[in-house]
């Protein structure tokens, strides 16, 4: 029978068991069958890289172009500039200019390569339980019931609680659906093109990190560079042959002169809303605004400034809830081989919760009792850390049912009349550094799958709001065309 | 007693979903309120009472206080390198929470033809309870 190992004699009595497979002894542990990882059939619109670890969005071109301007402009900062300076002034500048470029760039690769907090989408189960639910609540007639919301009271004030046609749940307050990504994303800031990927509940911090020290390494670069034109004007005489001898440098403060309106604006912006607990949704729609009422105030706000500055940038950090690099349960349930001594979650399909059901009962069986999840040697069932890019184990994503993707998304632009002048400046040029004015301009995404009331966004976008209902037909093919035509769509606007 | 063949053959019934109660804001907390599909089975506050357990864990791994901002700046001054050897609060408590739910399958809900869900399984979203049809369970 079976040698050896007790583990594979284990996995061998999960297979024994499995409600699926007629002959259980055909997929033992060792037997090689090419596995796919959940990442693979992501139902949102992300990109994965290195077997899952790296989570971008679908557009990333901008992405590379704030790289690009990041690196080109250090570098020749480095080259040009601190050779003089480390020379005539100090060898600390280059240093420093060196530590705030290490950090910049790995902020924004942290912000870029995470899951931001997407939400997995409801199991089959799950979604139909919910339907029942709400039928029963609206007396279906046949018609579709008009937009789902539930009301709950948090703190004292009422929160709307929508539904997400897409994902099949409702969504958790703060969480908002990016169209552009497909996904749920808890405490959904904004999408950001400049760093390619959605900001939300667990890159808020590294993104807020990313604009400061960038703004830092910008202030710094510039006040160099002037400062390094100025001596060498000094030292050769004449303002025009310093600038002829480093060319360079007027590149630089150019670049650096355009970013720093922007970011710093934008870094300004982003930690009153930390100091306030506000996400950028929230701010631009004027949910706690006590404009909307006397009585309104932000729920979510821990009460005084430096308590919730700790919280966002020091609070625990919440895991991935998709587990992107677990392998997915096919029809041949198999045991899915510990990734980095990590554990896979069940897949969302039927089938495996049959799968997922069944085994853990065998544990009644055996007498050393194994969870389904568990590598045999951890013996704890647990999602991974998800470090990107630095080589750690990640979580993988439980298989969602493939929808419809969702319309188009509804631009929250930056012309809303009812922003304060600060932010409308900020949001003029954001994380920009533009060598034009007309750059992309940053997107404040606040779509909802739901026909939003016209006054909550008051930019009408061609595009707009046309929101392809969820009839619970799953073609697939012609929305994905009627998504790329969305998107397209949505970027030529961007570049207005 | 060797009744693994009957889950085998086991069908499932039904399934209900405790889902989460947001009264407290966006921490991670489910409803205490115990559903009528359970009735038959379990005992209301031994149900209630594995529910305010797991709420109360969760609140734990989200808790802010000196241990989770010490471990937020310590990350922040590493560049976030320590996780790659440590495991951030919030696993651990993951993990703990695992241990608790599989420890009520086999002593509380097994023997009852039900079966928890992780909440993690699900995204944090609701707590799957599976509803065994009634075999013959004596053995």
């Amino acid at each position: 029978m079976h040698l050896g190992v007790s583990e594979s004699m284990r996995e061998c009595e999960y297979s024994q068991i499995s409600t699926r497979s007629s002959t259980p002894m055909e997929t033992p542990f060792k037997k090689k069958i090419p596995k796919k990882r959940k990442w693979e059939s992501f139902p949102g619109r992300n990109k994965f890289y290195c077997d899952g670890r790296i989570m971008m969005a679908k557009q990333t071109g901008v992405f590379y172009l704030t790289l690009v301007l990041i690196l080109v402009t250090c570098g020749l900062f480095f080259t040009f500039d601190c050779p003089f300076l480390a020379e005539h002034l100090t060898p600390v500048i280059p240093v420093v200019g060196g530590v705030l470029f290490v950090f910049v760039l790995g902020t924004l690769l942290r912000t870029s390569f995470s899951d931001p907090g997407v939400l997995p989408r409801a199991t089959p189960d799950e979604a139909a339980d919910l339907e029942r639910q709400i039928d029963v609540a609206n007396g279906s007639t046949g018609y579709r019931p008009p937009p789902r919301t539930k009301e709950v009271v948090i703190n004292g004030q009422t929160v709307k609680l929508k539904y997400c046609f897409t994902c099949k749940i409702f969504r958790p307050p703060r969480a908002s659906h990016c169209s552009l990504c497909d996904n749920c994303v808890e405490r959904f800031d904004h999408h950001c093109p400049w760093v390619g990927n959605c900001v939300g509940r667990r890159n808020y911090r590294f993104f807020y990190m990313f604009i400061l020290s960038l703004s830092f390494l910008t202030i710094f670069i510039f006040a160099f560079v002037i400062t390094h034109i100025i001596l060498r004007s000094s030292h050769r005489g004449g303002f025009l042959n310093a600038l002829k001898d480093s060319p360079a440098s007027v590149l630089e403060v150019v670049v650096c002169f355009f970013s720093v309106w922007s970011i710093v604006g934008l870094s300004g912006f982003h930690t009153y809303l930390i100091s306030s607990n506000q996400t950028t949704n929230e701010d631009i729609k004027g949910s706690w605004s006590s404009k909307r009422g006397k009585d309104n105030y932000n729920p979510y706000s821990h009460g005084n400034i430096v308590t919730n500055c700790c919280a966002a940038l020091c609070g625990p950090l919440p895991p991935s809830l998709i587990d992107r690099r677990g392998f997915v349960y096919l029809d041949t349930p198999q045991l899915a081989p510990p990734t980095n001594g990590i554990t896979v979650y069940g897949s969302t399909q039927s089938q495996q919760s049959h799968m997922a059901a069944a085994t853990p009962l065998l544990q009644q069986q055996s007498s050393e009792p194994v969870i389904i999840t568990a590598s045999p040697e951890n013996g704890g069932a647990l999602p991974s850390r998800t470090s990107l890019g630095l080589g750690g184990p990640c979580t993988s994503l439980p298989l969602g049912q493939p929808t419809p993707a969702t319309s188009t998304a509804s631009l929250s632009c930056q012309e809303s009349t009812d922003m304060l002048p600060v932010h409308a400046h900020a949001h003029s040029h954001n994380h920009s550094r533009p060598l034009q004015d007309q750059v992309a301009h940053h997107h404040f995404l606040t779509p909802e799958d739901l026909p939003s009331p016209p006054g909550m966004l008051p930019c009408n976008t061609p595009l707009g709001h046309s929101h392809t209902v969820q009839a619970g037909f799953y073609n697939p093919a012609s929305q994905d065309s009627l998504h790329e035509d969305s998107v397209r769509g949505l970027v030529k606007l961007s570049s207005v | 007693m060797r009744p693994f063949k009957l889950w085998q053959q086991a069908a499932i019934a039904a399934k209900v979903f405790i889902q989460r109660d947001y009264t407290n804001g966006t921490v991670c907390q489910f409803q205490t309120k115990f559903p009528s599909e359970l009735e038959t089975r379990i005992d209301k506050q031994q149900f209630e009472e594995t529910v305010r357990m797991l709420n109360n864990l969760y609140a734990e791994a989200e808790k802010l206080g000196s241990h989770s901002y010490i471990e937020g700046c310590l990350a922040c001054l590493t560049a976030y390198t320590v996780f790659l050897c440590m495991e951030t609060h919030y696993e651990k408590v993951l993990k703990k929470i695992a241990k608790y739910v599989q420890e009520q399958n086999d002593k509380v809900y097994a023997p009852r033809g039900l079966l928890l869900t992780d909440p993690i399984e699900r995204g944090l979203r609701v707590i799957e309870v599976t509803i065994f049809e009634e075999r013959s369970l004596t053995r």
